[in-house]
């Protein structure tokens, strides 16, 4: 069952982002970006990793593609030519994509040894308590070097709440403030000032 | 379900992005293409999150969202500024560092 | 005694500081002239009063020590100070005579828009000559050596506006560059030839240096070739042949500059060097140079004295001339003697200096009056009404000075009379004449009368060849008598020479330029008495037991023929002169002198005869007199061998090598990177996609070499 959602998943995202690459018109694009963005939550869903996937959901498919589509709209932009033709930077993109790729799946295939099987374990620390993962999902709650196993919460939103504000509470911080400077920097660039 | 297919596909999306950065004129579409490599990072991530028992990915995510809705943001205001001067968005004519 | 030291060194570089810093910064201070120069003449007399503390209290040797200034391997220079008999005396000389001179300059420089930076100079100026004559060892006193010089330079092109006066400056700091550079070299050997003999650490410090064992090390021609070049150095800064140029240029200060720096005290730093090192000096074998050095220049510059118009060139020769003669003392090995003339020079040169120095002064006052009255063309060249510019016309075709080109204040020529006017002036610079020309019983008479008695004494026991040297210095003592004779009579004596003399009158200098004149005219009258000579008694002479040694004591200074030092001496006495004889030197000396003076008052008809006797003298004395006027063409031959030779060598071989090989290396860098920036630019496209893929290129090779490689 979940192999096959991830196959199916799968080849809505591909899809969507090919379908972004080649529509002429940027509301096209957009659109099928949307479609890519959805596709990506359900995956991350398929991954356990629900509140990432609402998050996915909220911020990118909802939030940043209407900031998107909203500027497309703004500036009215009337549909663009077909690619233009043949160039030799052109061709020197494609090469470098398919290189990318290239490189990219081999190192998939050929460091898979590497890869962790999903028995290592990892530490979670939280306040005086020390969690520790399982492989199937299950937290084992160690108290004062007593270990007892809990079974993973398949949200898992309190993990990355405690995560969150306890040793990621400085980085979080410094996030609040670039999306303050975000904001400020965006408005003052996007007032009419420059006619 | 094995992580090599995530990431499998994950460098599957992230090439349409970078071909899109590389390819695509409008502007706004190389964004598109950009947050379309910062999904197939984010995808691994969580894959690996999820190979490891570690919540840390998701966290990563998390940040690498905030960026990118910062990212877009003033981005967007840019390209807007942007328009207003050149009247366009094309960025093959916006060539103000040509040496 | 640390504290005592500190007193005498600190004021005069303290209040050089304050003065030039609130003389830069604020412009109503410069006007402030009473409490600026009463400044600088306090961080003197501070000084003077410490010293004669020490002085009158003196009871040995010692060495104060403050810090270390430098530390490299074996070598340790602590800023160390030396208080002994020779260092006290040198002392009191600076800071007593520099005093007067501060408290004279006060009069003298009124109104001069530079009157705080000649007050930061001079204080500077004494600060370096307090380090140099107090110094322990011999970087020490190398910086105050440089610091003399700075401060001479600086000095010298006072009045820098003019080019002339820089020019000299310049002269006589590059003049004096070739002496400190042997004067290192100097050191570099002593350095080397201590550290390898004995190791360890070494400052070049003269309780090292003067130690029996180290001075042994000197001994062969080791000592001989330090000696060379410490004399090199020292005819450097004393101006004696072959570098003695600079000292007549240096008479382009102001003249209590000429009067501090350039005859009292800088220019007899070199001898004191010679005596500081004196035992090393004196077992070197290379004496009879430092004589012959001395004795050349003394006559050479006695000869040119007489024929000079300007008042401060004849003192100026007549300074070299002097400097000759303590070489010549310094070249028996009677180095006492040398810095006894050192002092009595010091007296009546600087007497004689500031004497000039009023002349001067009074007779600028003559200038702007006849400028005032029109009677002479406007130093300033400005051109007022047409009505003006005729009568200039008119006087400049009847020319009422007594001699071609514009008035002069300096020259003598203008002069004459001025005794009636200026009298303080005229007595003390007539008792500083007859003092320098070696009047009986005048403080000159005995100090020269020393050396040439010296002289006399080394050339019976020594070397007969000294006795032509001895000659030599009588020749120079008559020329002395001669010269300075002249210059008074020119200058004070007959009747006035410059134009409208019968309505126009220069007036005397105020108080605080006479009080200076006539405590150096005492001084130059009675000083000769710290010395005098052995046929009144055995301990007659002062300076003797106190520099030499008397009794059981050693003092700083060796010499020749004492018994005392003949463990450093390789000269004994052999010949004791008699009394008799002695006698008859001392009424030589003193005929002499008597002859010398009275040829010239006789010559000049006491001041009746003026520059026409000059004339006269030019007739008759032709052969010599032309060369003499032009310095014996020491200037021509430096101009057309060095100035015109490094002058040549720039324009011939540096220039091109400058033109082609520097230029065209440079030219030819940039032109690379000007060609190679044009082709690269292309580069830069200003296509964000190109560099986008440039970026996916380099990904691209680094990914394959990580997963390949």
């Amino acid at each position: 069952m979940e192999t096959f959602l991830f196959f199916v998943f799968a080849v809505f995202a591909v899809a969507g982002s090919l379908g972004m690459l080649i529509s002429r018109s940027p509301v096209a694009s957009a659109l099928w970006m949307v479609q890519t963005m959805l596709a990506i939550a359900c995956l991350y869903l398929t991954l356990n990793a629900t509140f990432i996937g609402v998050v996915q959901v909220l911020v990118y498919a909802g939030a940043i593609m209407v900031l998107f589509l909203f500027v497309i709209m703004l500036l009215n932009l009337e549909q663009t030519p077909r690619l233009s033709a043949f160039t030799w930077q052109r061709a020197a993109a494609f090469v470098g994509g398919v290189a990318v790729l290239a490189l990219l799946l081999t190192a998939v295939a050929e460091q898979t040894d590497v890869f962790p099987s999903p028995t290592a374990v990892a530490v979670v620390e939280a306040s005086d308590e020390v969690a520790v993962v399982g492989p199937e999902g299950e937290v084992a709650v160690i108290e004062e070097d007593e270990a007892a196993v809990v079974p993973l919460d398949p949200t898992s939103v309190e993990q990355i709440g405690v995560a969150l504000l306890t040793r990621h509470a400085f980085t979080l911080e410094i996030v609040g403030a670039l999306l303050l400077a975000a904001t400020i920097g965006a408005v003052l660039l996007a007032k009419k000032r420059f006619t | 379900m094995d992580l090599t297919w995530y990431l499998s596909l994950s460098a599957v999306l992230f090439t349409i992005g970078v071909l899109g950065v590389l390819l695509r004129r409008n502007v706004i579409v190389v964004f598109l293409s950009i947050e379309l490599m910062l999904n197939a990072v984010n995808l691994t991530l969580v894959a690996f999150s999820q190979a490891f028992g570690d919540v840390d990915g998701q966290i990563l995510v998390f940040f690498v969202m905030s960026v990118a809705a910062a990212e877009a943001a003033v981005g967007l205001a840019i390209v807007i500024a942007m328009f207003r001067n050149k009247l366009t968005i094309n960025v093959d004519e916006l060539r103000l560092f040509r040496g | 005694m640390e504290l005592l030291v500190r007193l005498i060194l600190l004021p005069p570089i303290l209040v050089a500081a304050f003065n030039g810093m609130m003389g830069l910064f604020s412009p109503a201070y410069r006007k402030q002239e009473w409490l600026l120069g009463g400044l600088a003449l306090a961080a003197v007399a501070v000084p003077f009063a410490v010293t004669c503390m020490l002085f009158f209290g003196f009871e040995g040797a010692e060495v104060v020590r403050y810090f270390t200034w430098l530390q490299a391997g074996d070598l340790r220079v602590d800023f160390a100070y030396r208080i002994d008999e020779l260092s006290l005396l040198m002392t009191m000389i600076v800071t007593g005579v520099g005093s007067l001179i501060h408290l004279y300059s006060i009069g003298y420089m009124h109104g001069d828009s530079g009157y705080w930076r000649f007050f930061a100079y001079l204080n500077l100026f004494i600060f370096a000559m307090l380090n140099l004559v107090l110094a322990e060892s011999l970087p020490v006193l190398f910086l105050g050596w440089e610091g003399v010089g700075l401060c001479s330079y600086l000095l010298i092109g006072f009045w820098y506006t003019d080019l002339k006066n820089s020019a000299a400056a310049n002269k006589a700091f590059i003049v004096n560059r070739v002496g400190d550079f042997a004067f290192l070299l100097a050191m570099f050997i002593i350095f080397k030839t201590v550290v390898d003999a004995q190791g360890g650490v070494f400052g070049l410090d003269f309780a090292t240096i003067l130690r029996p064992e180290t001075l042994a090390l000197f001994a062969g021609p080791t000592g001989f070739w330090v000696t060379v070049l410490l004399l090199i150095g020292a005819t450097g800064k004393s101006a004696q042949i072959p570098l003695f140029v600079w000292l007549p240029d240096a008479m382009a200060g102001p003249t209590p500059v000429s009067a501090l720096i350039h005859a009292a005290t800088m220019v007899t730093s070199g001898l004191y060097l010679l005596a500081r090192l004196s035992p090393l000096v004196l077992n070197s074998g290379a004496l009879w140079i430092i004589a012959t050095v001395g004795a050349v220049t003394a006559i050479m510059a006695a000869t040119v004295a007489i024929t000079q118009n300007d008042i401060k060139k004849v003192l100026a020769y007549s300074t070299v001339s002097q400097l000759g003669y303590m070489f010549l003392a310094a070249g028996v090995g009677a180095f006492f003697v040398a810095i006894f003339h050192v002092m009595t020079h010091a007296f009546f040169k600087a007497c004689l200096f500031l004497g000039s120095g009023s002349v001067i002064h009074s007779m600028h006052h003559v200038e702007h009056e006849l400028e005032h009255k029109g009677l002479i063309p406007s130093h300033h060249g400005g051109h007022g009404t047409p009505h003006d510019s005729e009568a200039e016309q008119n006087t400049l075709r009847h020319s009422p000075l007594p001699y071609d080109g514009p008035f002069d204040a300096q020259d003598m020529r203008t002069m004459g009379g001025l005794r009636k006017f200026m009298p303080f002036t005229a007595i003390t610079f007539g008792i500083s004449t007859l003092a320098i020309a070696g009047f009986p019983l005048l403080s000159g008479f005995f100090s020269k009368d020393e050396i040439l008695f010296r002289v006399f004494e080394f050339g019976q026991s020594a070397h007969i060849g000294y006795m032509a040297l001895w000659v030599v210095g009588l020749i120079t003592a008559v020329l002395t008598a001669i010269y300075m004779t002249r210059a008074y009579l020119l200058t004070f004596e007959g009747s006035p020479r410059w134009p409208d003399a019968m309505d126009t009158h220069p007036h005397e200098s105020p108080w605080t330029m006479t009080v200076p004149l006539v405590v150096l005219a005492i001084l130059a009258t009675v000083g000769g008495f710290l010395g005098l000579p052995a046929v009144f008694g055995e301990n007659a002479s002062w300076i003797h037991g106190w520099l030499v040694g008397h009794g059981d004591h050693l003092g700083p200074v060796a010499d020749s023929l004492d018994p005392l030092w003949s463990a450093v001496s390789p000269y004994e006495l052999e010949h004791h002169v008699s009394h008799g004889v002695e006698w008859a030197l001392l009424g030589l000396g003193a005929a002499i002198a008597l002859v010398g003076i009275g040829a010239a008052v006789f010559f000049f008809r006491f001041g009746k005869r003026g520059p026409e006797a000059d004339r006269k003298a030019r007739k008759v004395f032709g052969l010599f007199y032309t060369p003499a006027s032009h310095v014996w063409g020491w200037d021509q031959f430096y101009n057309a061998t060095f100035v015109k030779g490094t002058v040549e060598g720039a324009r011939k071989v540096f220039a091109p090598f400058d033109k082609n090989v520097v230029d065209g290396g440079v030219m030819g860098l940039a032109g690379l990177v000007r060609g190679a920036a044009g082709r690269l630019r292309g580069l830069q496209t200003g296509v964000v996609q190109t560099y986008a893929l440039a970026i996916v290129v380099g990904v691209v090779a680094v990914v394959a070499l990580v997963l390949f490689v």
